[in-house]
């Protein structure tokens, strides 16, 4: 179906029309009885998973169902860094394909998800940090994947604000600076997959929860039992987050997740300030300056599961505290708004984007604190393993079985994020 | 801030407190015994409970002891609390 293309010259006759005619982005169709595959969750990385089937695998009789509305979850929730300098290489391979997929993202789309490259500095307090950091250096630049060293002087050069004195608690010694790192738009990367997987007959449908999984008597998916009626599908991908252990248990299969909230918050908006995202695992800040002005800043998950969408305030206390000291500017700064999300933890820390034990059932989950900045690469990767039932070479390590047999994919103890 | 009953010290905010996860797991008597995938279930698969869950928490900061209590995932709302040894009270999914 025909879509309205977005330009500059589009932009400029409809405003002098009054910004009359322009199209709905996507449809709301009613469910279909079958669909030859079905998307569980309408989150960027379940719509990007049906845009992917439908553009590079020739699958266009899919649906996207999603319990509540589309990117209304952790896509719309998450503090929108964009990062790929992680240790091992399974996972600097999966998030650096990620990270080249979101840079010509917007025209691939023909919608700007606002990607905005402007470097991720990640900073280091104690010599075990110089240490760390350095080894991911290292390991990074042998991956391909940039990082670069950085002493105290050249980081406030980078981000000007940045307190390097020695009259905090822990003073800053240092800092490993991914320049292709950044930010990009949370709901924009829903609303542009969406919108282009619409296009290419993807039926996007929204209040619709799953409550069933029925199986054919040798175990294979059939159908999906939803709030809005049965829909027969033989190929379902799940992508809930921090719902996956649920949807999953319909089906008998249990994953090595637990669902805590994470929190963030934001402060009233401000002239630009803030030039780049700054990240400190060891006193726990994560911080960058939306195009609207607030400073994003990134709490820590909860200390117990939980799927309640908040958490508590002195978890975010604790990390305005480590702000205050960084940035001692921001201290009369008030906040606006705070709020908690979902996300599915994996003992590693690394996600699962595999074939379940059930077939026709496929699953990716497990992206814990992380998963936004993952959105391209790992809707891509899902999308082939749906598609041809067995996982691209990238995400072939990301599988349920590796915990029973020792592959693990460490990043927790690798430290590439603090909680 | 939750405020939690410690069994033997009464109701604490939650700061003085460490989660210890899924309540009522045994380590397996002989280790050796179990194949590969009993393991795996006993090392890394939690209820991940959406309902009342039993979960361990330890009064850190206060009486230093550990106990378990029933919470229910959907509101944080605690149902009871119980010191470790005794029984689950009745009540919410298995």
């Amino acid at each position: 179906m025909s879509r309205q293309k977005f330009s500059a010259l589009a932009l400029f006759r409809r405003a002098l029309s009054g910004h009359r005619g322009w199209q709905k982005q996507w449809r709301k169709p009613e469910p279909k009885a079958s669909y030859d595959a079905v998307i569980v969750g309408g989150g960027g990385h379940g719509l990007g998973a049906a845009y992917y089937l439908a553009k590079e695998h020739g699958l266009t009789n899919i649906a996207v169902l999603e319990k509540g509305w589309i990117g209304g979850g952790n896509t719309g929730r998450n503090t929108t860094i964009i990062r790929s300098n992680y240790l091992f290489n399974e996972s600097a391979a999966l998030y650096d394909h990620s990270v080249k997929l979101w840079e010509d993202l917007s025209q691939v789309l023909n919608y700007n998800v606002m990607f905005s490259p402007r470097g991720v500095m990640m900073l280091a307090h104690t010599v075990h940090d110089i240490q760390v950091f350095k080894r991911h250096v290292h390991a990074n630049r042998c991956n391909g994947v940039d990082n670069e060293w950085l002493e105290p002087e050249q980081a406030k050069q980078f981000c000007p604000p940045l307190n390097i004195e020695d009259n905090i608690r822990y003073p800053v010694l240092g800092a490993a600076l991914q320049r292709r790192g950044g930010t990009a738009r949370h709901d924009a990367i829903a609303w542009g997959y969406a919108r282009a997987a619409d296009a290419l007959g993807v039926d996007i449908i929204e209040n619709c929860e799953v409550t069933g999984i029925k199986r054919t008597s040798n175990g294979a998916v059939e159908a999906l039992e939803t709030t809005r009626g049965l829909i027969r599908s033989r190929k379902v991908g799940v992508s809930a987050a921090g719902s996956t252990s649920v949807v999953l248990a319909l089906a008998g299969v249990r994953l090595p997740l637990e669902s805590y909230p994470l929190q963030a918050l934001v402060s009233e908006p401000i002239k630009p300030i803030f030039p780049c995202v700054v990240m400190s695992n060891t006193i726990h800040a994560y911080i960058s300056q939306s195009d609207k002005g607030e400073l994003v800043i990134g709490a820590g998950t909860d200390a117990y599961t939980s799927y309640t969408q908040r958490g508590a305030l002195h978890i975010n206390t604790h990390t305005l505290d480590a702000i205050c000291e960084l940035f001692p500017h921001f201290r009369r700064l008030r906040m606006m708004r705070n709020w908690g999300g979902i996300v599915d933890v994996t003992p590693d820390r690394s996600p699962i984007i595999a074939k379940t034990p059930v077939p026709g059932l496929y699953v990716n989950c497990g992206w814990g604190t992380g998963g936004f900045k993952a959105t391209p690469g790992s809707a891509h990767v899902f999308a082939w393993t749906i598609a041809r039932d067995e996982p691209h070479p990238i995400n072939a390590p990301f599988t349920i079985e590796r915990f029973r047999d020792g592959y693990l994919i460490d990043e927790a103890a690798a430290a590439a994020v603090a909680h | 801030m939750l405020l939690i009953g410690c069994p033997y010290c009464g109701e604490r905010p939650e700061i003085e407190f460490t989660y210890g996860g899924q309540a009522h797991l045994a380590r397996p008597a002989k280790p050796a015994e179990l194949d590969d995938q009993a393991w795996t279930d006993f090392l890394y698969m939690r209820s991940n409970t959406k309902g009342v869950h039993a979960e361990r928490w330890r009064h850190a900061r206060g009486c230093g002891r550990f106990f378990n209590a029933l919470r229910d995932t959907t509101t944080d709302h605690f149902l009871a609390t119980y010191k470790t040894g005794e029984p689950r009270p009745t009540g919410g999914d298995p």
